[in-house]
């Protein structure tokens, strides 16, 4: 495989790691082996580079290292933090990603409703917290949508949890947020907050669940006792070097990279629907990350449309995948009650630290050519 | 060529696929789902994905997966579930066949710039009179010509059955010789979306509500009880709440409106004449008056029938020799004299 035969644009799917980050694990890899949880001299060593990780990523979210528990990835996070915290009902949106959504679900808990930008309807919200019936535990509401991108105004989620909750605890799944949004400003809401190291330039396999000192939570993970009880298992020292530079850099970049790449986006957007009028731009711009490109071009088939742009080595996506790797119809723009018809035609375009202005002019005008083409040799129904 | 093959994870499509590169064509694997729910021997458990992916894999070729779950739904499950409720058994793998395949797939293949879609059925287009018409497979024992029959002209033309000329033994051979995974896979049997351990019966009766019937004979005595009418199907011997010892005893019709179940012996089975609905053909009709050859399940023989009457899309064939009725649902298939070609096929009403 050769990257660079490729117009990557998925990477909100994952994105290539950060060379530092690569750097930085591969002693961890090799000659830096011992086991940090150990009692020797050697075991030390490798235990101040997971203390020092762990101080580097409290820094970026603005928590207290003793806040931040590392996971294997952010699934884990989201699976943990709702788990562990059932005590009571489970809430979260309807578009939230399935590693939090089915949680609730299978845990009996309640979906609230979004609006036609995917954002929580703080009034539904309100309203299932008051259902005094059915005391809430905790409610998790995504920082950013993997699908369409749109940012979470988390102070007023928080405002209408803390109004009312009666005590319920807030977390955030912040994976899709790590490359845009300041950490800080969303944990300041939360009491728990999830990462995933593979979003923003690390490893996969490797997460954070930040959870507010003092916050009941239960391990979903038990045996050994590492991290403090709260999630057994040995540390996976490559992984946790890696993510901690990698979330470093991505932070000191932020403001730079957010105002390139949301330039790029904006190309890429408008040179495709200056060619393709009908394309409709799921959610505005204003409302959502500057790496995230979402559209529904009406009459076309997505697996298509995606059969022809990996054709043309362009690495889209549109919804998620099953466990079959087939296509599922969005359940984000199901509940953001964008028709059936229209959903079927989405196209997610995201990209990252890598793309290159070349990316984003290859990839609009294959999109083009592709669109054109499908719509010459559909027949309309 | 630049060919879609439809790769289920058998053994038949993953030789199919390795045929047609040997063939030096380019080829693209492509993997339909289309059932949601469970399963254990279809073609769309991911167990069986995973066998097609690693096949393409193998193979160096492209796999995609499709998601055509909706029209699934639509055009196989619900039609299956509904036609049980009216005493109709129809054939679920024949309209996948027809709405599925060799429809949406086939168009898709058509709008994403493919030549030709191929599958791993044991048919063959060949010439009769000049044109395409679908053909029996080499080997008669696997033939699944019944299946395809539905082929309309513009698939006969872009459509590949590239191991049609092979026996299964073959297939095996050729798949073991390649060392592709699937080579010693058994046969899928079942319809896809019904569990073996469930069966039809659980499978209908959590969509549908059961009534329960009255069993009687020729002369309407009553002699028990089935305890669901919607899984009844005339010819049925085993099943119906008779006690054994006795002559054999089958089901020679069912009063769905009345839930009655009529039983009789063998010979009351047996009728002069068939007639279908739905027909369709090839290349047109035959001429009322011409024999031909009629199939009516995916692994009976065809005898010899006169058509006897076309009205529409309906047609009625009147037997040589009286056969056993054929249950409203299944396909009624017709072949040349020559028990080789097929001409078009309908639906038993």
């Amino acid at each position: 495989v050769d990257a660079t035969a490729y117009t990557y644009l998925d990477h909100a799917a994952t994105t290539p790691m950060r060379p530092a980050a690569v750097q930085a694990m591969l002693p961890y890899l090799s000659e830096r082996f011992a086991n940090p949880s150990g009692s020797h001299r050697f075991s030390r060593e490798v235990r101040k580079a997971v203390d020092d990780a762990r101080e580097t990523v409290a820094q970026v979210i603005g928590c207290q290292p003793g806040e931040v528990i590392f996971t294997g990835g952010g699934t884990e996070a989201d699976n943990t933090a709702l788990l562990g915290a059932d005590n009571g009902a489970l809430v979260c949106p309807a578009t939230e990603h399935h590693a939090v959504l089915d949680v609730v679900r299978r845990a009996g808990g309640s979906v609230v409703a979004v609006d036609e930008t995917g954002h929580v309807d703080l009034v539904a919200l309100a309203a299932r917290l008051d259902d005094a019936a059915s005391p809430v535990s905790a409610v998790s509401v995504m920082a950013v949508n993997n699908e369409v991108g749109t940012i979470t105004d988390m102070a007023a989620v928080a405002a209408v949890v803390a109004r009312h909750g009666r005590g319920a605890m807030l977390h955030t799944d912040a994976v899709q947020a790590a490359c845009w949004v300041d950490l800080r400003d969303v944990w300041a809401h939360v009491d728990m907050l999830s990462l995933s190291a593979h979003k923003f330039g690390g490893p996969k396999g490797v997460g954070v669940l930040a959870v507010r000192a003092g916050s009941p939570l239960r391990p979903l993970i038990i045996g050994g006792g590492q991290e403090r009880e709260r999630r057994s298992g040995t540390h996976n020292v490559p992984g946790i070097v890696a993510m901690a530079s990698a979330l470093q850099e991505t932070d000191a970049e932020r403001v730079c990279e957010t105002e390139r790449i949301g330039a790029l986006r904006d190309f890429l957007v408008d040179t495709i629907r200056e060619s393709l009028p009908e394309v409709i731009e799921t959610v505005p711009r204003a409302r959502k990350v500057a790496g995230s490109a979402h559209l529904c071009v009406p009459g076309v088939e997505n697996e298509s449309l995606l059969f022809l742009l990996d054709e043309a080595g362009v690495c889209a996506s549109a919804a998620s995948a099953c466990a079959s790797g087939a296509m599922e119809p969005s359940h984000v723009l199901a509940a953001m009650g964008v028709p059936i018809d229209v959903a079927r035609g989405a196209l997610r375009l995201t990209l990252g630290s890598t793309t290159t202005a070349d990316d984003v002019h290859v990839g609009a005008h294959a999109v083009i050519a592709a669109v054109q083409r499908l719509q010459m040799r559909t027949v309309p129904a | 060529m630049k060919v879609l093959v439809a790769l289920s994870g058998g053994v038949d499509s993953s030789v199919a696929a390795a045929e047609l590169l040997a063939d030096g064509h380019e080829v693209v694997g492509i993997t339909m789902r289309l059932w949601g729910g469970s399963s254990d021997t279809g073609c769309c458990s991911v167990a069986d994905v995973d066998d097609a992916r690693r096949v393409a894999q193998q193979l160096g070729i492209d796999h995609v997966v499709f998601n055509f779950t909706d029209d699934f739904h639509r055009h196989v499950v619900d039609p299956y579930v509904a036609a049980h409720q009216q005493g109709v058994t129809p054939n679920p793998c024949i309209e996948c066949n027809r709405h599925l395949k060799f429809d949406r797939l086939a168009e898709r293949a058509d709008v994403l710039g493919f030549d030709a879609v191929a599958t791993g059925h044991h048919a063959q287009i060949g010439h009769f009179g000049g044109r395409p018409h679908v053909r029996r497979g080499a080997d008669a024992a696997k033939d699944q010509s019944y299946v395809v029959h539905m082929l309309p002209e513009r698939e006969l033309h872009r459509t590949l059955f590239p191991v049609g000329h092979l026996t299964k033994t073959d297939v095996r051979a050729r798949a073991t010789a390649r060392g592709l995974r699937t080579a010693a896979k058994p046969d899928s049997q079942d319809v896809c979306f019904i569990t073996s351990t469930g069966g039809r019966e659980q499978f209908l009766g959590e969509r549908i509500p059961f009534r329960a019937g009255t069993v009687v004979d020729g002369d309407g005595r009553r002699l028990g009880e089935v305890p669901a009418v919607e899984l009844v199907t005339l010819g049925q011997r085993r099943g119906i709440g008779l006690p054994g010892g006795g002559p054999k005893r089958y089901v020679i019709a069912v009063d769905h409106q009345a839930a009655t179940v009529t039983v009789g012996d063998e010979h009351d089975l047996l009728r002069s004449s068939i007639s279908a609905d739905a027909t369709t053909w090839a290349h047109g009709a035959p001429e009322v008056g011409a024999t031909v050859m009629v199939q009516t399940s995916a692994h009976g023989d065809a005898r010899p029938a006169r058509l006897v009457q076309i009205i529409d899309d309906r047609i009625t064939l009147d037997w040589q020799q009286p056969q056993r009725a054929v249950a409203a649902g299944q396909s009624v298939v017709c072949y040349d004299d020559g028990n080789l070609f097929v001409l078009g096929g309908g639906i038993a009403r």
